[in-house]
């Protein structure tokens, strides 16, 4: 019967758009190849590109603070203490500098999600951040973790590398074909939780993460694979390169 | 529950007769005068901030009607991307097909009860009654579908379904259905009631139902775009995830969604971007369901399709920025429009999915005003479409079908007056005859009473007193 | 240049004091008047209610009235909207192509009143006097579907004496609609309610559009709660001088 439905459903459309308007694609080949170049806005400089994704992050009411890679450890273990974080749970790659002392950090090894539900935050990278509209995006890539470990906690603290800033969404969407990203699975994240449910009033904090923090590391030390990625995919130099 | 969603064969009730009691009420209009203004200022901040969003509306509609013109080879692009990265795709002709799929799936793993996403094609095919039908419940989890669910009311508005109703009184049904007796009426306090109450399904419950905003033709993505959280729940802790999508959701490539993920958010709830949006491709292993189903749903779709001008209706991305500056809308809310596609948009889709004869009150709920196209983040002709489908209304009217309920007056009203302007003499006798008959009616002043439908303009408004000269007279008196 | 009148049946019948106000503006201006004896009506209350077949006869006599016409100019926005955004699709369902093509030339020299003195002509001041306080309510068919945009208001703006208020949420529609006033009548007093509101807030003497029908809603109000504004199409406005008042 299923290919009964698919059959008939497909004679229909085809009977439906038979009237030739005209076609553009064909099977298998991505629709831009041979396509008019994607509208874009004004490019940022790499110091515009930073100072945009802060104040956008700022703007959803996430904590965002720029750092430096020699820093970053304390920046993390200060933002852990302000929370008065106890137990935290981690992506089983994520690097040794930015675990932070003296709380319990869980290591994802498929962890129940009871357990997930009941640690008190978690530290994560990301695959790249979105200056323009203040997005970082997650893939599940290194430093990552699977996506229910940066959901079921309710503090999440995301650590953001200049190299890995874009300026504008089509720009994210190249960077992440070039990194073999596009299959995936990906959560875009603009600030924390929130519902506009209600008087169609943005507030803050339903089941997501209520509370967000990103920390971006202004050099690029040991990133240089990252930003030549972006780079090739979006054709401007990444953020960091000034 | 209205809507497309009344039983197929059986038409709407006319606009006209269901807007009143909402025009009388005077607490959902300040609900909706409020929220439409809101969010109306929102949107127009951040579209504003981008110069080139001209452009960008241009692109969008561009990805869109190429889309639709190949869809057949977009689909099954789809389907063979989507079976390669391990999930199953279902063809679903109707609504009953669809339903019937999502109860076997549901079915087959012992689920007694599945957590949705909030959808409007799920509430289009009626998915919630045709799985409690089996003894499945079905949950919403967005926070205004579980407004609407606990008071037992049908949407309203596309994003934000419970727009009808303010805080006090979504505070004090929770308070009488959630059990949760110490809340006040502060949204964050709200939020945080739904926040406990869903938190323990959310871990428990094996079997998720969601829409989709978009599919990506070219790899098989799906991507469902939300701000709670509840989504993400969802599509990443059952073990297993349907999603339901209109076949019209398709996008060619990852460049095509990159273009709407731009525009949807600015248009929807006027923000740069929404909190959450997650893309997937069939199934990974370690991360979120192991299993995926994705139904591919038609239920008129294909009628719409075949029209070459009401097509454009299925570029839609449901942001709902034409309900929120429709003055219309604003003033009768969603519920006049009987479909869970209501506003604008709903006054052009839903007597083309359902066969304009069952809903031909619809495409006259418009003043025609425009203010719709102007803000589609993919340029739907609203307007154009309107006057479009009320000829075809006229059409099967002529036929015998349709709910007008006096379409011969109209309709010899209408022959009649062509006919007289068919001719300059007839032209200007039918012309003298009106000035005097309204110069009898208003005794020489301004004429406050007309008989008959003309009663309902003089219900608020005078005519002036007609002029004793027409222009045409002058004109011929003054060379 | 010789301007071609499409006074519209509206006017015509019921408020002739408009075209006569056209006459004199465009006379003023040096220009020479015709008004082709021929022309009844565009049809737009048979396409925008569905008749679009009754329709046909009406624009053909339309293309023909005005053909050759280097410019025709009406006092509605909404009838010049019809010639030049209905029509086009209209012709095309006819299948006939050399009526589309007529009709889609015919279009390009259709104007509306105030986009054609300040579009075309060049010009905003006419030479007009009118020492009153005045909104302006912008039409729904003048603002987007001709989209005269700034036009009218710098027209008034021109005018001697005149004491200028804009209309606060001038953009939302006034709830007229053609036969949308008859069919959702409730609805359209809701919108007309609200937009009354906003006329009184200006506390203008004189409400000016572009559309004498939308005006006939809105002044049909006006009059009926003796409110003490009175309703002026534009053009009157703009023809008024010191020796003659036209509104």
């Amino acid at each position: 019967m299923s290919d009964d439905a698919r059959a008939a459903m497909l004679a229909r459309i085809r009977r439906a758009i038979a009237d030739g308007a005209p076609r553009h694609g064909a099977h298998g080949v991505s629709a831009h190849d041979d396509a008019p170049a994607l509208v874009r806005g004004v490019p940022l400089d790499a110091a515009t590109c930073i100072a945009r994704l802060v104040h956008r992050v700022e703007e959803y009411r996430a904590h965002v603070e720029v750092t430096t890679h020699d820093a970053l450890p304390a920046a993390i273990a200060a933002r852990v203490a302000m929370r008065g974080a106890r137990t935290l749970v981690i992506p089983a790659d994520l690097p040794v500098a930015w675990r932070p002392a003296g709380v319990a950090l869980r290591e994802d090894h498929a962890l129940d999600v009871a357990t997930l539900d009941a640690v008190d935050g978690v530290i994560t990278g990301c695959r790249l951040a979105i200056a323009e509209t203040g997005t970082i995006v997650l893939d599940g890539g290194a430093a990552q973790g699977r996506r229910a470990i940066s959901l079921l906690p309710d503090w999440h603290c995301c650590v953001v590398f200049a190299s890995q800033v874009v300026g504008d969404v089509p720009d994210a969407v190249r960077a992440l074909a070039a990194a073999g990203s596009l299959s995936r699975p990906q959560t875009w994240i603009s600030g924390p939780s929130a519902t506009s449910d209600i008087e169609l009033d943005r507030v803050e904090g339903v089941h997501g993460p209520r509370t967000l923090e990103v920390l971006v590391v202004r050099d690029a030390r040991r990133q240089g694979a990252a930003s030549s990625v972006i780079a090739a995919a979006t054709g401007r130099p990444p953020a960091s390169a000034a | 529950m209205t809507g497309i969603g009344t039983r197929p064969g059986r038409p709407l009730p006319r606009f006209e007769a269901l807007a009143p009691a909402r025009l009388d009420d005077a607490q959902l209009r300040r609900n909706l005068g409020k929220a439409t203004a809101t969010i109306r200022g929102k949107r127009q901040t951040v579209v504003d901030e981008l110069p080139h969003w001209e452009a960008l509306r241009e692109e969008g509609r561009a990805a869109k009607a190429a889309v639709l013109a190949e869809l057949d080879v977009r689909l099954e692009q789809l389907e063979a991307r989507v079976r390669a990265a391990g999930g199953q795709v279902h063809w679903a002709p109707t609504a009953a097909d669809a339903t019937r799929i999502v109860g076997d799936i549901a079915a087959r793993h012992a689920a007694r009860e599945v957590i949705k996403v909030k959808s409007i094609t799920t509430d289009e095919i009626r998915l919630n009654e045709a799985l409690a039908a089996r003894g499945i419940v079905a949950t919403e989890t967005d926070l205004a579908e579980l407004i609407i669910q606990l008071a037992g009311e049908p949407s309203s508005h596309i994003l934000v379904p419970a727009i009808h109703k303010n805080r006090s009184e979504i505070r004090e049904l929770f308070v009488a259905r959630l059990g949760q007796g110490d809340l006040t009426d502060e949204p964050r306090a709200l939020a945080g009631a739904a926040r406990r109450h869903l938190r323990a399904k959310f871990l428990s419950v094996p079997m998720a139902v969601s829409g989709a905003n978009f599919a990506v033709a070219e790899t098989g993505a799906v991507c469902v775009v939300e701000s709670e959280g509840n989504g993400r729940m969802c599509l990443t802790l059952p073990r297993v995830l349907v999603t339901v999508m209109g076949i019209e959701k398709v996008v060619a490539s990852w460049d095509d969604l990159g273009t709407m993920l731009q525009l949807l958010p600015r248009s929807s709830t006027g923000e740069r971007m929404n909190p959450y949006t997650s893309i997937w491709t069939g199934v990974t292993p370690g991360d979120g369901p192991e299993e995926f189903h994705l139904v591919l749903l038609d239920n008129g779709r294909t009628q719409v399709l075949a029209d070459s001008v009401g097509r454009q209706a299925l570029q839609c991305i449901r942001c709902s920025a034409c309900l929120n500056v429709c003055p219309v809308y604003e003033r009768t809310g969603g519920h006049a429009y009987a479909s869970v596609y209501p506003g604008p948009i709903g006054a052009i889709l839903t007597p083309q999915l359902l066969g304009v004869e069952q809903a031909d009150s619809l495409p006259y709920a418009s003043t025609l005003c425009g203010a719709c196209y102007d803000v589609c983040p993919v340029k739907i002709n609203i307007p154009e479409v309107l006057v479009h489908l009320r000829g075809r209304a006229v059409e099967r009217q002529a036929a015998g079908a349709g709910t007008h309920p006096y379409p011969r007056l109209e309709r010899l009203a209408m022959r009649l007056a062509a006919w007289a302007f068919g001719s300059t003499t007839r032209y200007t006798l039918a012309t003298r005859v009106a000035r005097v008959a309204l110069r009898l009616l208003g005794g020489g002043g301004a004429v406050t009473r007309l008989p008959g439908y003309g009663a309902r303009w003089t219900a608020v408004r005078d005519l002036p007193p007609p002029p004793a000269q027409s222009f045409r007279d002058w004109w011929d008196a003054r060379t | 240049m010789r301007v071609a009148l499409f006074i519209t049946c509206f006017n015509d019948t019921l408020f002739p004091d408009t075209g006569k106000a056209l006459v004199t503006v465009l006379e003023r201006l040096g220009h020479v008047v015709d008004f082709p004896a021929a022309q009844t009506c565009c049809g737009q209350a048979h396409i925008n209610t569905g008749y679009r077949r009754d329709a046909v006869p009406l624009m053909r006599r339309f293309v023909d009235v005005f053909a050759g016409a280097e410019a025709v100019v009406a006092p509605s926005a909404s009838c010049a909207g019809t010639i030049r955004d209905l029509y086009p699709a209209l012709a095309n369902e006819t299948g006939d192509a050399s009526l589309a093509a007529a009709v889609r030339e015919t279009g390009a020299r259709t104007w509306e009143f105030t986009e054609f003195l300040v579009r075309r002509l060049g010009v905003t001041d006419v030479g007009a006097y009118f020492p009153h306080r005045v909104t302006y309510h912008p039409t729904c068919h003048s603002l987007r579907v001709l989209r005269v945009g700034d036009a009218p208001e710098r027209l008034l703006r021109a005018v001697r004496g005149l004491d200028y208020v804009p209309l606060p949420q001038g953009d939302e529609c006034c709830g007229f609609g053609g036969t949308f006033a008859v069919k959702n009548a409730d609805t359209s007093v809701a919108m007309l309610g609200d937009k009354l509101r906003a006329v009184q807030a200006t506390k203008a003497e004189v409400c000016v559009a572009a559309d004498n029908s939308c005006l006939m809603h809105i002044g049909g109000a006006l009059h009926r709660q003796r409110a003490g504004i009175r309703i002026a199409h534009i053009a009157q406005v703009l023809a008024s001088t010191e020796s003659e008042r036209l509104a």
